[in-house]
């Protein structure tokens, strides 16, 4: 488990090699990928029980990032814990690399392929189930963008977990309100969210996404409530970290140029 | 066949507690056998495919054999993507059942008509298809797929079919059945309409000609070789099958042309229209060029 001040390097560090990855792929999802660093910064350091010597005991608590288009950031981080080395993350979407573009399950330390979305929730339920069914302590986390919760596939999932009483699985929701071609209010409003969650019975809590100890305090109480499935609604920002990319739709699609990513790289030297 | 399914999975679950089996809010009457004897290993998803597909990939991740059973397309094509991405990508042990292959459920309209599933089940990575012939094959295929781990595709038809093999046969997955042996022409047929080729193969013989049969449950993995040997042997193939494009009969020409063999071939099979009249099972096999007398007439035509 990292210190908290361990845990803002982490998460500078990921958003690093994230811009880095993407730059030398001329990769989509760059903003997708920093809006979640410092969530995953914290489930990965300091929350869930693995193991990166033994990525296969059957008592790890199980993650997966169902919004499998931001897995740059997710090879980061599983590199930074030593599921495999390094300079993997230069083979990023490189000819013959495991590391694809969207979430790949040949990768160590990944549970679940992904990159169609609306597949998490549902295979989460049922590692969930099964944990739940046989006693189990471990806990799965699911990651969910917002743009990804039109899926109906998720609503599906959002009906079953708390019909069985699944309080070792927790949702978040990466909450940073600009999905492919807008704001998700311009797209397919979800608003009320919280209220939408609470009506299927989730027992729910709100964070600043960005803020390390709100988000370790909200994961360290899950359950909220016992019997009932947990969801984080965590306010982000698109592009975190990076001044030019906060907030802006094209960083959906765009890979930074090599101007660009020296000052992307710069801005975040200055945050450590 | 779904009879003959039911209670040999309670019989293997019995024995083998990695067994769980999932539904769609349907098998009313079919599955409580299961549910009563085995509730921790059992589960109504509700009216929900995809989300069942997904459930059943993440309990197979961890560690369990886990079958879904639904009708006819629920199962297969709501929830393709689910099969593709979450079963097949990650080549888990889930065993997606049907009943009402076919025309089973021919007056039910075309929705309840599983007539494709074939098709697109054979194309998927780790996928192993298998469409029984009676119900003694169900038992065996049911048998079979638990000791053969990763996806496989069960497609069964109803309650009540007849049994065609008197005799317990040898069922290897990926092997043909031979039924009966003969030398002017070859009948393969998979899935329910194996009852109707061994008829066909009796009519011909009464008028003199010598016809092999084969069985052919597992249309992937197809059993090349027994396809091949037999062209040899009879030079003549004709397939049989409950299903439209890209089945059994695309899969065995696939073999013939490939191998550049030489051989007369026909495939009877549905047509790719929709049937959008009501009928039952027989009715509409014989609306589709499928009946028995139909079946007697191309072989000989051949």
């Amino acid at each position: 488990m990292l210190q908290q001040n361990l845990c803002q390097e982490l998460a500078n560090s990921i958003r690093r090699h994230t811009l880095k990855m993407v730059h030398r792929a001329n990769a989509s999802h760059v903003g997708s990928c920093l809006s979640m660093a410092d969530i995953l910064a914290v489930l990965y350091g300091q929350i869930l029980k693995i193991d990166p010597a033994n990525p296969n005991l059957p008592e790890r608590d199980r993650f997966i990032l169902s919004k499998g288009h931001a897995t740059a950031i997710l090879y980061a981080v599983l590199a930074e814990r030593g599921f495999f080395p390094l300079e993997w993350l230069d083979t990023y979407c490189q000819d013959g690399s495991l590391l694809t573009g969207h979430v790949s399950y040949e990768v160590p330390g990944v549970e679940v392929s992904t990159g169609s979305l609306g597949h998490g929730l549902p295979i989460g339920c049922g590692m969930a189930l099964a944990g739940k069914r046989e006693g189990k302590s471990y806990k799965v986390y699911v990651i969910l963008s917002d743009g990804e919760i039109d899926e109906g596939s998720n609503w599906e999932s959002i009906l079953f977990a708390p019909h069985h009483h699944l309080d070792n699985l927790v949702v978040i929701v990466d909450y940073n309100k600009i999905q492919s071609f807008g704001t998700v209010k311009e797209v397919l409003d979800l608003d009320p969210l919280v209220d939408k969650w609470k009506a299927f019975r989730w027992s729910v809590q709100e964070v600043d996404g960005h803020n390390h100890q709100q988000i370790e305090d909200v994961l360290n109480s899950v359950p909220f409530e016992p019997g009932k499935p947990s969801v984080i609604i965590a306010h982000t920002t698109k592009g975190k970290g990076v001044s030019f990319m906060e907030n802006q739709l094209p960083w959906h699609y765009k890979s930074p140029n090599t101007e660009q990513l020296s000052q992307a790289l710069s801005e975040l030297e200055i945050q450590l | 066949m779904r009879t003959a399914f039911i209670k040999t999975l309670c019989e293997l679950a019995e024995q083998d507690e990695r067994i769980w089996l999932l539904c769609g809010d349907l098998g009313y009457s079919v599955l409580e056998g299961f549910s009563g004897r085995f509730p921790d290993r059992f589960v109504n998803v509700g009216v929900a495919e995809q989300n069942m597909t997904g459930i059943a990939a993440g309990l197979a991740l961890s560690g369990k054999v886990v079958f879904i059973y639904s009708i006819a397309n629920f199962p297969v094509m709501r929830c393709l993507e689910q099969i593709r991405n979450d079963v097949c990508y990650h080549n888990l042990n889930v065993k997606i059942v049907t009943v009402g292959g076919g025309l089973t459920y021919g007056s039910l309209g075309y929705t309840h008509h599983g007539v494709e599933d074939i098709a697109v089940m054979r194309v998927l990575p780790n996928m192993t298809v298998i469409a029984p012939g009676d119900p003694v094959e169900a038992r065996l295929a049911t048998q079979a797929i638990l000791n053969t781990p990763g996806p496989c595709y069960l497609r069964l038809g109803k309650a009540g079919e007849p049994v065609v093999h008197q005799i317990e046969p040898e069922f290897q997955i990926g092997k043909a059945i031979s039924l009966q042996l003969g030398i002017d022409l070859t009948l393969i047929s998979t899935g329910g309409m194996l009852q109707s080729v061994v008829l066909a193969a009796e009519k011909l013989a009464s008028q003199g000609y010598s016809v092999q049969v084969l069985s052919m449950p597992t249309v992937y993995p197809l059993d090349e070789s027994a396809i091949v040997q037999a062209s040899k042997k009879t030079g003549k193939i004709l397939t049989v099958e409950e299903h439209g494009l890209g089945g059994l009969g695309s899969a065995v020409a696939e073999v013939l042309a490939l191998g550049e063999i030489p051989v007369k071939f026909k495939s009877l099979r549905l047509q790719r229209e929709a049937i959008k009249v009501a009928g039952s099972q027989a009715v509409l096999r014989a609306s589709q060029g499928l009946s028995l007398e139909e079946i007697v007439e191309v072989a000989i035509s051949l």
